[in-house]
């Protein structure tokens, strides 16, 4: 049973493994590498300063066909949701993070949306959530799941849209890690997003829309108005 | 049905049927060049490529010196966070493990994201057997649970299979849909199966995923997919299952940064794959969505045999597919000749540590030695020496054919005297070059019908190798 495998697996692995002085000192390396989780190197793109760091988001997130609306401050995202859900064709019904960060954006002022909170259904287009931070290197979303943002809403939806304020922006995914160890805690799931989904299954050519969202965009929040 | 007894033992009478198999030599042709300019492209564009490859070789070994300690700090972060850990010695192990998790929470069906580690237990048979149904989410996977066949390459796993032969099994299989209705498109048949998946992800009870790490550290999987099956099957179903092999477990987050940064360059050329989710334990008293029950079987399968050995490399592999987009061999046969899970140069070195020498003794002997896997390798793995080894292993163990055996003793005896050698290749050399003519190759000769079935032989030219260094050494002599 498990147990018995666990420890014939364990003592195996122990009298296999090769490695320099004995179980005590081991243990003191392994702990020690948990504890300081020294990081390898960290490409140079993901070290510019936070107004290029924007710039590169935005780029590395279009060259992964996700969508890019910049505004000026969290009043204005009703109105940039509302714009882009015109323009695509898409009914003014959002599924929304009950996520208090949001609360920010005035959604009073769109009377239009018709706006829901909780976890996404089946039934629901598009989804509205916040971010727990940007990573500039590859253009990806960093989503960490709570009571306030809750999983689904990044994967079931067709639509994906993601409000990300600029001071939510860092450059390297160590620097979002970082972030994270900051609050304390490690949330049940942290989804890195990059881009809509897409599948190379057939002939190997990649398509957008496999069984994630097929639409993602990204409402960045310059300022705090 | 994917169930996957080796028959790795075949290899040559596989190989020779795939490359008779003019549909194969079609899909083949068209798609392996996508990925090796894919993934050249991605590493040019990040000049820290080259040394993020060193260091995520580092990681491994360090790892893998470690590794009893690492995977006991793992299983105490899940614990703690209210998952359960389930060690497996071997496959029946593993799927008794499943099963019985499935049985007490009385599934009837279980969703499954893309896990070699499931093909490695033979998992979908043994459910169907015992009354689960397992649907396959991944596209790939899907099409060829639909089409009964195995995986022909570990990221794409219908490499194998034509966009006609998808429409044709769709057609066959989504009888609930009008059979008017127009699927020509790759698009059209990713929506339709979309579509249909949709309803199977919602109802099942179980997701089984795979997981491309473990993170020590905080007692993490790792799943990295493109189509975001992965993440409706693992967060949707009351119970999500996590598949793994014990060497997928590194240190800490930024341990597993820095190997993603490496992993979807070499595998599809995306600086990042769409999705890659690190899930930690169950559902928390706060959240309104998230599985209940996480469970982790961790699978040995025959890795423990070979930490501390010369082998032990392999286990650095993170199943990019890089070796075998890059392999000349691969590309012309395809992944189902390997007769078993791993294809390719990982597969050559994989199935006959983990199935037996003598199984898959073949597999090591099908390499050109061109040396291209291990010049893409991302974790640095020396595919070819690894081989060789395996070759010698198979050599020890007397399983080549006598007449190899004798061939080899007298080449032995010969390439030590001489004398004699130069005689024994100077007449015959000079006649296969004289008989060549200006065609300068053979399309068949006697006694190498086996070479020449499938390709030329090229007539030697010009003088043998032996006089080019008489002469080379004489010159350097003289101009002493
Ligand atoms: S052996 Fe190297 S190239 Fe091949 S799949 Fe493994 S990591 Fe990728």
């Amino acid at each position: 049973m498990s147990k018995a495998s666990r420890d014939a697996i364990l003592r195996k692995l122990r009298v296999g493994a090769s490695r320099e002085g004995d179980e005590a000192q081991a243990r003191k390396a392994i702990e020690a590498r948990l504890k300081g989780h020294p990081r390898g190197t960290v490409p140079a793109r993901g070290k510019l300063d936070a107004k290029k760091l924007l710039d590169l988001f935005v780029a590395q997130a279009e060259a992964v066909d996700a969508t890019v609306a910049r505004v000026a401050a969290p009043g204005d995202v009703p109105a940039a949701v509302a714009d882009y859900l015109r323009g695509e064709n898409l009914p003014p019904a959002l599924r929304m993070a009950p996520d208090p960060k949001l609360d920010a954006c005035a959604w009073d002022t769109a009377p239009m949306l018709d706006i829901s909170y909780g976890k996404a259904r089946a039934e629901e287009q598009v989804s509205v959530t916040g971010a727990f931070a940007g990573i500039a290197e590859t253009g990806t979303l960093m989503l960490a799941s709570g009571p306030e943002s809750p999983t689904t809403l990044n994967f079931l939806p067709d639509t994906h849209i993601v409000v990300l304020r600029a001071d939510e922006m860092v450059g390297a995914y160590e620097d979002a890690w970082d972030r994270l160890r900051a609050t304390g805690r490690m949330p049940r799931a942290v989804n890195f997003v990059s881009g809509p989904s897409r599948s190379g299954d057939i002939e190997q050519t990649l398509h957008l829309g496999a069984h994630g969202p097929r639409r993602l965009h990204v409402i960045l929040v310059e300022g705090n108005g | 049905m994917s169930v996957h007894n080796p028959t790795s033992h075949r290899f040559p009478e596989n190989a020779r049927d795939a490359l008779k198999n003019e549909t194969l030599q079609r899909g083949l042709a068209s798609a392996k060049v996508g990925f090796r300019v894919r993934r050249s492209e991605a590493a040019a564009r990040l000049p820290e490529f080259e040394t993020l490859r060193d260091e995520s070789r580092d990681i491994k070994n360090h790892t893998l010196a470690h590794i009893d300690l690492y995977l006991e700090a793992f299983e105490k972060r899940v614990t703690e966070r209210g998952g359960h850990v389930h060690w497996a010695t071997d496959a029946a192990e593993a799927r008794d493990a499943v099963l019985a998790i499935c049985r007490a929470a009385g599934a009837k069906t279980v969703t499954k994201g893309k896990s070699m580690i499931s093909e490695e237990m033979g998992l979908n048979a043994f459910l169907e057997e015992n009354g689960i149904e397992p649907v396959e989410t991944d596209l790939g996977e899907y099409i060829i649970q639909l089409r009964g066949e195995t995986p022909s390459h570990i990221i794409a796993p219908a490499f194998h299979v034509l966009k006609e032969q998808v429409v044709e099994t769709f057609r066959e299989n989504h009888t609930q849909l009008d059979p008017n209705r127009v699927i020509d498109e790759a698009r059209q048949l990713q929506d339709e199966a979309r579509l249909v998946l949709r309803k199977r992800f919602l109802e099942a009870d179980v997701g089984i995923t795979g997981a491309n790490f473990l993170i020590a550290e905080t007692g993490s999987t790792v799943i990295v997919t493109n189509e975001g099956n992965g993440d409706l099957t693992q967060t949707l179903p009351r119970i999500h299952i996590v598949l793994a092999s014990l060497e997928k477990v590194v240190p800490t987050l930024e341990d597993a940064s820095t190997i993603l940064r490496v992993l979807a360059r070499s595998a599809t050329g995306q600086e990042y794959s769409s999705y890659t989710t690190f899930s930690t334990g169950p559902r928390r008293g706060e959240d309104i969505d998230g599985p209940h029950e996480f469970h982790v079987v961790l699978l040995d399968n025959g890795r423990t045999d070979l930490i501390g050995t010369e082998m032990q490399e392999v286990l650095r592999c993170i199943r990019c597919g890089a070796c075998m987009n890059h392999c000349p061999v691969y590309g012309v046969i395809g992944g189902h000749a390997y007769g078993w899970v791993y294809p390719g140069p990982i597969g050559a070195v994989l199935s006959p540590s983990l199935i037996g020498v003598e199984e898959a003794h073949h597999l090591p002997n099908a390499s050109t030695f061109c040396g291209r896997c291990e010049a893409v390798c991302p974790m640095r793995i020396p595919l070819p020496k690894l081989m060789r080894n395996l070759r010698e292993r198979e050599f020890e163990k007397g399983l080549p054919p006598a007449t190899q055996r004798w061939g080899l003793a007298i080449w032995a005896w010969l390439a030590k005297r001489p004398v004699p050698y130069r005689l024994a290749t100077w007449l015959p050399m000079r006649l296969l070059a004289l008989l060549a003519g200006r065609k300068g190759r053979y399309s068949w000769l006697p006694l190498a019908g086996g070479w020449t079935s499938q390709r030329d032989f090229p007539a030697p030219q010009g003088p043998s190798f032996q006089a080019l260094w008489d002469r080379k050494r004489g010159r350097r002599e003289a101009s002493k």
